[in-house]
């Protein structure tokens, strides 16, 4: 079936299978493999992206769902080859290590910080419990998210 | 000199997609200075190319089919059905595989396809590619293998009476004790002194550790691209290029240089892509489709798609004088390897080294046993053998301390090794090893005051899920101490290659080490740049064909490594152009560590100077709450110092500290594949929980800088001390705020709240 969708600001058009996600669709119809699939059941977070401003699990929406409607992934964060303040941040401050889930951090993140620009470190712990990262310990995305805010 | 994240998604000539990457210069960054990563930037904007975002033009997917049996007989495999589907290229068994028909990291016992049975949950049967993912799942559906269910060898303890799973025993005579018991992979015994010396007190335990998954976020995944001249370039997340062609080429029949291994990227290893995953089933499928062929696991798949770290019962007993002096240490260690060897004879006697943990023990006899069952396969992970026995040994240590009344933290110091002192294994320690130093840095750390209450229930035990105000919560401090080796141990022949291309002002560097999100390739820039004194300086992606091996990305191995063999070849290649002035040198050099020997196969002792390069330690102190009602946890606050030689970048060693504290802490609190006659219940991350950002505390960590007198720049490892002692350090403190003697990890509300009382 044909979906019609606004991806990061682009109007595209895609031929999917009724039962393909829409992370399938971004990573393999529309040449964006940024959102990962480390577990493609709702609970890692790697493939966190924006739906009409929303964060979900890419991983989770059916590629129609999201006919007609808008979609960010991380692809769509920084301008004119500048990186967004939370990028920024996760590089500053060493967060990023295999970087498997940093992608759906990043845009977890800077969902987050749209909702709360001054987050305490509870509101941090509590809005990232749905990201998994193996490699950090988190400490460093907690610095990152801390540093990003502060900007 | 392309960068390497704007090479991968373009492999070779075959792929139509490209990036918009432009390389973007690096800060500059000596040893001893936290640079920032270099592959940071396009990790962060989603244009890194990890093995599961390959493509190539005309590509097909590849599917596995495996086992739904822990142990069966083959009858039939009929590929007919699924053949015959649309858009269906190959659909293959082992009757398929060119070469050999076995492989593996150590022994090649483990089939490339299941031949006439299956011996764990999981094994790879036949393979499918096809145009489209999902037809290749479907097809795999319609492959009909018809079994006849085997009887089960599950438990280690009666493995060695039952029918043997490996009739050939493929550990056997290759130097290791001769244990003529059906399905021993390795028996060691350590004796040291004399074990029944008597002391004033002695206390005793019985501990068990259940098997834990490495859970890197990145699934196996990989790209095999025929060469058209009936070779193969295989792209796959790995740690070890070298050692995945020494095993591919002869199970496709082909000459090692047939065969190209180049790094994808990686996410996430700990162990766990030690072993071969796709690299031998996508090349087939290549090879025999005419057509690149890329294969992703899914997470379940990738639960039975890679080795875990080994399950463990202990039995151990110390016994001490009556001021606290250690006396003697008897431990037995049953380890279960599963279905295949892997690197199970080495975490074998790693368990054993290190039984005794970083203390001076005059007497020693530790017995450590693995076994072959029909369990998930067991094989490196984080820590390598040194956690289970970390986990028991410190919980003997708390237990000894309880029972001479004196202080924890001053009994492990009053036995602290040092150098000059002897392991139980005869070797001297004659490098670094500040014990006591990592254990009053650790014990002087402040911890935080008591929070009261009532307070937010995200920072009470049970968190989110709002289940209580605090009524039963207790708190308790821990403190544990653990050590273990760096580098490859016992007379194996390690090595590492590093080439330098060297011009007017700037150089390229070549070397095959899997960066594999530990920050190798940060290391291997700034030596380069310190050494040659230049900035621009580039690190070609890592592959196969222009320089020889590495080694692999283990037992903390690479930075001692790759910074030695970079710092010999930029040495070599400026005393070349000194004494050349070509305008360009291109050199390659090899660098050795000191050399080990093998441990006596009778009495565990080393048959030379030393059976371990180097080693390191680190101490840990853990506050932790726990609802004593409901069996809950909460850690509260972790303050670490640890043994790392010298910081080539102070901020990535943190990064490694911190990350590896938290892998210890999933296994003390949650971590754990669960199964049933064999068969992995739990194989998702909704079932195997890790730890989370609420899971997590602050972490303080200290780094203690005392040179390893052999190393380059005074280094030592530092990824796997914190997943060694943190298990145990979170134990100590949940212990210490029940009462009660979690001698399990991970320890379940049920141990916590005791319903068997």
């Amino acid at each position: 079936m044909r979906i019609e969708l606004v991806v990061n600001g682009v109007r595209r058009e895609a031929d999917v299978w009724p039962g393909e996600s829409l992370l399938f669709a971004l990573r393999e119809r529309l040449g964006l493999p940024g959102s990962k699939n480390a577990c493609e059941q709702g609970e890692c977070g790697s493939c966190s992206v924006l739906l009409d401003g929303s964060l979900v699990c890419a991983c989770l929406v059916l590629a129609a769902q999201a006919d007609g409607h808008s979609v960010v992934s991380v692809e769509g964060f920084g301008e004119d080859g500048a990186l967004h303040k939370v990028q920024e941040a996760f590089v500053e401050a060493g967060a990023v290590q295999c970087g498997f889930c940093t992608p759906g951090l990043v845009v977890a993140t800077a969902a987050l910080l749209e909702q709360r620009p001054d987050p305490t470190d509870d509101e941090i712990r509590e809005a990232l419990s749905g990201n998994l990262c193996r490699c950090t310990g988190y400490q460093k995305i907690f610095d990152a998210v801390r540093l990003a805010a502060a900007r | 000199m392309n960068n390497r994240w704007t090479t991968r998604r373009t492999p070779g000539a075959m792929s139509s997609q490209t990036t918009t990457a432009t390389p973007r210069r690096l800060e500059i960054g000596r040893i001893g200075e936290s640079v920032r990563r270099e592959d940071a930037v396009p990790k962060t904007e989603g244009r890194f190319s990890y093995a599961s975002d390959l493509w190539a033009a005309g590509m097909l997917w590849g599917h596995t089919v495996r086992s739904p049996h822990a142990h069966a007989r083959i009858v039939e495999i009929d590929i007919s059905q699924a053949l015959a589907m649309p858009g269906v290229h190959a659909a293959l068994t082992h009757a398929d595989v060119p070469g050999q028909k076995r492989y593996g990291l150590e022994f090649p016992d483990q089939p490339v396809l299941a031949i006439d049975r299956v011996r764990y949950f999981g094994e790879a049967v036949a393979l499918v590619a096809a145009e489209h993912p999902e037809q290749a799942r479907r097809a795999a559906e319609r492959i009909q293998v018809e079994y006849e269910p085997l009887e089960l060898v599950v438990d280690p303890e009666r493995a060695t009476e039952q029918e043997p799973l490996h009739p050939d025993r493929p550990t056997m005579g290759h130097g290791y004790r001769d244990d003529p018991r059906p399905n021993v992979v390795r028996h060691l015994v350590i004796r040291h002194g004399d074990p029944d010396t008597p002391g004033d007190v002695a206390v005793e335990g019985v501990y068990e550790v259940g098997i834990q998954d490495q859970a890197f976020l990145g699934p196996e995944s990989g790209l095999a691209v025929p060469d058209g001249e009936g070779g193969v370039d295989i792209y796959v997340a790995t740690q070890w290029l070298h050692v995945d062609r020494h095993q591919v080429a002869p199970c496709l029949g082909l000459e090692p240089e047939q065969v190209r291994l180049h790094l994808a990227g990686v996410g996430g290893a700990f162990g766990g892509r030690e072993d071969l995953s796709m690299q031998i089933h996508g090349a087939m499928l290549a090879l025999h489709t005419a057509r690149p062929v890329k294969l992703v696991y899914g997470r379940e798949e990738s639960f039975v798609g890679h080795v875990h770290r080994h399950p463990a019962r202990i039995w151990a007993e110390h016994r001490a004088t009556r001021d606290g002096r250690l006396v003697s240490v008897r431990m037995r260690i049953l380890l279960d390897g599963g279905a295949y060897a892997s690197s199970s004879t080495a975490v074998t006697s790693n368990a054993a080294s290190f039984a005794c943990g970083p203390y001076d023990v005059p007497n020693a006899l530790i017995e450590s046993t693995c076994v072959y069952t029909n369990n998930p396969p067991c094989g490196a992970m984080r820590g390598f053998g040194a956690v289970q026995t970390c986990f028991a040994a410190e919980a003997q240590m708390d237990k000894l301390a309880a029972a001479l009344a004196i202080d924890p933290v001053e009994l492990r110091l009053l036995n602290a090794l040092a150098p000059g002192d002897t392991l139980p294994t005869g070797q001297v320690v004659r490098g670094s090893l500040p014990v006591a130093e990592v254990v009053k840095r650790a014990a002087e750390l402040p911890i935080p005051e008591p929070e009261e209450l009532p307070r937010d229930p995200i920072r009470l035990p049970g968190g989110a899920g709002n289940t209580t105000h605090g009524q039963g919560v207790k708190r308790g401090v821990g403190f544990a101490v653990g050590f273990k080796n760096i580098c490859y141990s016992e007379g194996f022949d390690d090595f590492c290659a590093a080439r330098v291309v060297l011009r007017a002002s700037s150089a390229e560097i070549h070397c095959a080490a899997a960066e594999v999100g530990q920050g190798v390739n940060g290391v291997i820039l700034q030596v380069a740049r310190t050494e040659l004194g230049l900035d621009d300086v580039t690190l070609a992606p890592a592959g196969t064909a222009l320089v020889d091996s590495s080694g692999s990305s283990s037992a903390s191995r690479l930075t001692y490594m790759a910074s030695g063999a970079v710092q010999l070849a930029c040495r070599a290649a400026l005393d070349e152009r000194d004494r050349t002035g070509a305008a360009e040198v291109d050199v390659e050099r090899v660098y050795h560590h000191p050399r080990t020997w093998p441990l006596d196969p009778e009495t565990g002792q080393t048959t030379g100077e030393r059976s371990h390069v180097a080693l390191a330690v680190a101490a840990m102190r853990v506050v932790a709450e726990v609802d004593v009602e409901l069996g809950l946890t909460r850690v509260v606050w972790i303050g670490t110092a640890q043994d790392i030689g010298k910081a080539i970048n102070p901020q990535a060693v943190h990064g490694q500290i911190e990350g590896g504290t938290a892998q210890g802490l999933g296994l003390a609190l949650m971590e754990e594949i669960q199964t049933r006659d064999g068969l992995i219940t739990n194989a998702s991350f909704t079932d195997y929980l890790i730890p989370t950002t609420l899971d997590m505390p602050p972490v303080t960590a200290v780094l203690v800088e005392d040179p390893e007198p052999d190393a380059p720049y005074g280094v030592k490892g530092v990824g796997e001390p914190p997943t060694v002692v943190s298990t145990a350090a979170v134990v100590s403190a949940l212990r210490d705020a029940t009462g009660r003697p979690l001698t399990r990890v991970p320890v379940r509300p049920d141990d916590i709240v005791d319903l068997t009382a």
